[in-house]
């Protein structure tokens, strides 16, 4: 017999998941019927949905996942910092707080012991802006049948 | 100097500011959002993670889903969003009762700015206050030691990564277990980082118990409960921190140990945005940091109203939106001459940190939102008039990080005089 | 005018070289910025008033903590005096609110008579003893435990880096070169002059040269083969409260003094903070800038003692400031040793108060020495005051944002800084975050750079085309991120 904590919504309600020796699960204190579904799956099969962030084609960047410490394309070399009178190219004025990255999600959870695939996946994607909310950007994961969808139109 | 003039104005346009802009609207209202930000949706659009719009839209999505499902509804409904403005005053009328206000006239005059449009002087009727909060810093919870780069809050250090792309560092412990910062344990993992702890003051963690699973568990991040971060060390950048356990309620620094790290996220509380608020006169409830509101949701200055998290830091961006759509109707009742016609004071009792809003209207449903400041299971909540229980509820489980609802009407509060004491308390 | 490395010609000489570019070597070199003189200013960290000069209590000191028989003491009065006509022409923030000494015992009161006396001595202008009732309508924020004490009108607060940008811009303007992130490691002299090398093998050579390295006077010293001498590092933590803080006094508020210190003290900063502190405490190492627990707890303490109403939940930030300390006055010659060499060093309290004293000092220290001094006719003492957004009304901001969109943009909301200034800060050479908050204050407020630090890095990337693996927090190896998705 084990307890764990439902993740399915914010509530988090405390499940009792019990095993029998036939190979069956019981599932007690959930307040909806995904409780029971989730509670089975994090015995079996743990499943999270992933969300991220993808690289908008055009903009610089490491991409990859996130290889900390790479000195990015268009950094200056060396310690000199020559001040030109007027911006240093880059966007122009207005432009410079938007946004660099697409967030993204999977349609549903995915299996845990997969998302580091997964996560490789995702980072080598480039996204072509303009993109709606909900285009599907990598299809059939992995071969799990869930998609990778942009989260904002962009 | 352009001048404006709108029946209402809403200050902010995150989740709450947009809930309450698109009540307005709906009732007939022009209705103008003062938005600083370059979009709509506030903190939203850099929390990329999932769980919000369970109840408001009936399924689960991210949070710049959820901000632009919102944003949809608010521009087909005809409101002005001004974005990239700030706000650089705001006076209000002068502080005379409700009842006594003319509608007719201005109540609000704010002064913004933006790039494109230089100043704007907007007129309003009506404001809704929906700034909500900034996040605690080390300066307010003096963490003693050097002061070298690589100290993020964790909101900041998830705009960096989220909406920047970059990656503030590499070997990260977080301080606070709030859900800002086990959110952001993963999102670190996720991007290749490390995270070494995360060190929890309290002896139970701040955060929902969902994110300690799908944060900590999953990464085996380990969680540090009593313990306090007693020192940030590094010369130019971050090279480690110190936490000691507490015990007994004091700290045992003869136990302390260090963690060497590079980079030390910060999640320790939120703390509601109300410069602009209190320099226009606004009275602040110091357990919330937020107004002190009436049944109607309007603060003290007449035809002023606020709602999300500058009125009180909310778990849910679902009840934000929730509360701010009564915020925009109370408000438009309020530009169409309606006011309660009478109210009750409803106080915090026992083991109770706050309750806002703080009046309710008898003579309808009032949806109450109340903390608690002690961690229990089995906990009894009870509502008293005048001493008499009239209403009781068992709850499986409370904690402080935890916001609980209730609503509360004619059938508790009828009848009552009009000096009667409502009270909230758990044991 | 905008390049920190400086560019002369590899062969020349300058006339004099000052190392160091805090409140002392800031001030001796717009001095000579004034003459016909090739003057560099050299300082080792990535920009100026990085050191002692920006983590101090930011007051212009009332004369009469010390007998006028210190040099301390009377350059001290002599500086004070100056900073009414520094600030009409560098227009840097400077008020004179007045300093309170409080008493709170009646054996204080004997302290108060010397210092009252001393001021008198001095020559303080204004100088009063103070009953209770005196004293609380001065200051009503004072405990009312306080039994008298000691009122110097013409003392005052001033925002310690914005005086030494100021200082240096304009001596910049009048054709002083500046070159940060030079460290003078080596020294030596051949034909008649000093040549000057940092750890990078660049060399400056000079006539003259000025020692204003605070914390390292000794070490530039022993370069230069000069007097030996130790500088002690004495701690000062300080809290810094909020603007909407209860406990903001009109007034400095001062204790009595003891034997090592002037005391903690609470500070009304000239741009609307409180500071409280500092503590004394000696230090072995010049590195160790670390705040304490035990030191917010004393501060607190000592602060509540004067002003009850500050609370701990007012901080919102905390730093610290190293004091080199030389023996008990300052110690401003020229070096018995070495030619042409002037030793500024110990410049403790009252430091700043007496900088623009010291500048003259100097100037007159290096005419005895043989340099020729030529006053240039050109010479423009004036430095514009930068237009800030928080100051103008609304038709002066709409006016504002016709000419330069780039004040419509609110950077730093908490202190109201638009992107103009955070821009023109980065122009006059400040391209770190440390270097744009001491100049614009943006990241000073209570959120503490929660908001705008983002909005600052992409400002400063824009502007400079730097990386993201270049942008520092004050310079050396205070990188602010790590890596780019």
């Amino acid at each position: 017999m084990s307890e764990l904590t439902c993740i399915t919504c914010p509530i988090g309600c405390r499940l009792e998941v019990e095993t029998s020796p036939d190979g069956g699960i019981k599932v007690s204190g959930n307040r909806c019927a995904r409780g029971a579904v989730y509670a089975r799956e994090e015995f079996l099969t743990p499943k999270r949905v992933v969300t991220a962030t993808c690289r908008i084609k055009g903009t610089g960047g490491a991409g990859g996942m996130g290889k900390p410490g790479e000195s990015a394309a268009g950094s200056v070399a060396g310690g000199a910092t020559a001040l030109p009178a007027g911006p240093a190219g880059g966007p122009a004025r207005g432009q410079q707080y938007r946004p660099r990255r697409v967030p993204v999600r999977t349609t549903a959870a995915f299996p845990r012991e997969k998302i580091a695939g997964l996560l490789e996946i995702i980072y080598a994607i480039q996204v072509e802006l303009p993109v709606v909310r909900g285009k599907v950007l990598a299809a059939d994961l992995m071969g799990t049948g869930i998609d990778l969808i942009a989260a904002r139109d962009m | 100097m352009k001048e404006l003039r709108y029946d209402a104005v809403v200050v902010g346009g995150g989740a709450a500011g947009m809930g309450a802009a698109l009540e307005l609207r709906e009732r007939g209202f022009s209705v103008a959002i003062i938005e600083r930000e370059e979009c709509l949706g506030g903190i939203l659009m850099q929390c990329i993670h999932n769980g919000f719009g369970l109840i408001e839209f009936g399924e689960e999505l991210s949070g710049p889903e959820f901000a632009q499902r919102m944003e949809d509804r608010v521009r087909a409904a005809g409101v002005d969003a001004y974005l990239g403005t700030t706000v650089t005053e705001m006076t209000l009328g002068e502080h005379t009762p409700a009842y006594l206000r003319d509608v007719s006239s201005p109540g609000a005059t704010l002064v913004c700015v933006s790039p494109e449009m230089g100043v704007l002087r907007i007129s309003a009727r009506a404001v809704v206050l929906s700034m909500g909060c900034r996040e605690r810093n080390r300066g307010n919870i003096r963490i003693p030691g050097t002061r070298p780069s690589g100290v993020y809050t964790a909101g900041l250090a998830q705009r960096l990564v989220n909406i920047d792309g970059y990656v503030p560092g590499k070997d990260v412990v977080i301080v606070g277990s709030g859900d800002i910062g086990l959110i952001m344990a993963r999102r670190m993992s996720w991007i290749g980082c490390k995270v070494h702890a995360v060190v929890e003051i309290l002896p139970h963690p701040s955060g929902l118990e969902r994110n300690i699973v799908q944060c900590l568990k999953d990464f085996g991040i380990p969680l540090y409960l009593s313990h306090l971060t007693t020192n940030i060390y590094g010369r130019d950048r971050v090279e480690g921190v110190e936490i000691a356990p507490i015990v007994n309620g004091a700290v045992d620094y003869a136990q302390a140990r260090r963690i060497p790290c590079d980079t030390v996220l910060l999640s320790v509380g939120l703390v509601p945005e109300n410069e602009l608020s209190r320099n226009a006169g606004v009275e602040l409830n110091p357990m919330t940091n937020g107004p002190w509101v009436d049944s109607g949701m309007m603060t003290n200055m007449p035809g002023v109203f606020a709602c999300g998290n500058v009125l009180h830091v909310h778990d849910l961006v679902d009840y934000v939106v929730e509360e701010a759509r009564r915020a925009g109707a109370f408000a438009a009742d309020w530009l169409e001459g309606r006011r309660p016609a009478r109210e009750l004071r409803i106080k915090a009792g026992a083991n109770v940190r706050y309750v806002a809003p703080a009046k309710l209207d008898p003579s309808r449903d009032n949806k109450v939102y109340l903390r608690t400041l002690v961690v229990k299971n089995d906990a009894l909540l009870e509502v008293k008039v005048d001493n008499r229980v009239v209403r009781s509820a068992k709850k499986a489980h409370i904690q402080p990080s935890e916001m609980i609802a209730l609503t509360l009407g004619p059938a508790e509060l009828g009848g009552t005089g009009p000096d009667a004491a409502v009270e909230i308390s758990i044991q | 005018m905008n390049d920190l490395k400086g560019k002369t010609a590899p062969d020349s000489v300058f006339d004099v070289a000052i190392i160091g570019a805090g409140v002392c070597g800031a001030n001796i070199a717009r001095k000579l910025s004034a003459y016909e003189l090739d003057v560099a200013l050299l300082e080792k960290e990535e920009d100026v008033s990085f050191g002692t000069s920006k983590a101090n209590s930011g007051i212009v000191h009332g004369g009469f903590h010390d007998s006028h028989d210190h040099l301390k003491a009377r350059l001290e009065l002599r500086g004070a005096m100056m900073f009414d006509r520094l600030k009409a022409e560098l227009n840097f923030p400077f008020e004179r609110c007045g300093i309170v000494v409080v008493a709170r015992h009646e054996d204080d009161m004997r302290a108060i008579e010397h210092l009252y006396r001393q001021g008198v001595e001095n020559g303080v202008i204004g100088i009063e003893m103070c009953s209770r009732e005196r004293m609380l309508e001065l200051e009503p924020k004072l405990s009312p435990d306080t039994v008298g004490g000691l009122y110097a009108p013409a003392g005052g607060i001033v925002e310690p880096y914005r005086f030494v940008f100021s200082l240096v811009e304009s001596a910049r303007k009048n054709g002083v070169e500046l070159r940060t992130g030079f460290e003078a490691a080596q020294a030596s002299r051949e034909g008649g002059a000093w040549t000057i090398r940092s750890p990078g093998g660049e060399t400056v050579r000079s006539r003259y040269v000025v020692n204003a390295a605070g914390l390292y006077a000794d070490r530039v010293s022993a370069i230069f083969g000069a007097e030996k001498f130790e500088i002690t590092a004495r701690k000062g933590e300080y809290y810094l409260l909020d603007r909407a803080t209860r406990a903001k006094p009109r007034r400095v508020v001062f204790p009595v003094p003891t034997t090592v210190s002037k005391g903690m003290l609470v500070v009304p900063t000239v741009e609307g903070t409180v500071l409280v502190g500092p503590t004394a405490e000696v230090i072995q190492n010049k590195d160790d800038f670390a705040t304490t627990r035990e030191a917010l707890e004393t501060i607190l303490r000592s602060g509540r003692d004067m002003i009850p109403s500050i609370s701990e939940t007012d901080v919102i930030a905390s730093f610290t400031g190293l004091r080199p300390i030389l023996g008990d006055d300052f110690y401003i010659d020229m070096s018995e040793c070495v030619p042409d060499f002037v030793q500024v060093a110990g410049i403790q309290s009252p430091g700043l108060t007496a900088s623009p004293a010291i500048g003259e000092y100097v100037k007159d220290l290096l005419k005895k020495a043989g340099l020729r001094f030529v006053e240039k006719i050109d010479w423009d003492p004036f430095m514009p005051k930068l237009p800030q957004a928080r100051d103008m009304t609304p038709y002066e901001l709409d006016e504002a944002v016709r000419r330069d969109p780039a004040y419509g943009d609110i950077v730093c909301r908490c202190e109201k800084v638009s992107e103009a200034e955070i821009v023109a800060a980065i122009r006059a050479g400040h391209t770190t975050l440390d270097g744009i908050k001491y100049f614009t204050r943006a990241q000073m407020g209570r959120c503490q750079g929660g908001f705008c630090t983002y909005k600052i890095l992409k400002i400063l990337m824009r502007e400079t085309g730097m990386g993201w693996a270049e942008v520092t927090k004050s310079g050396d190896g205070s990188v602010v991120l790590k890596g780019e998705l």
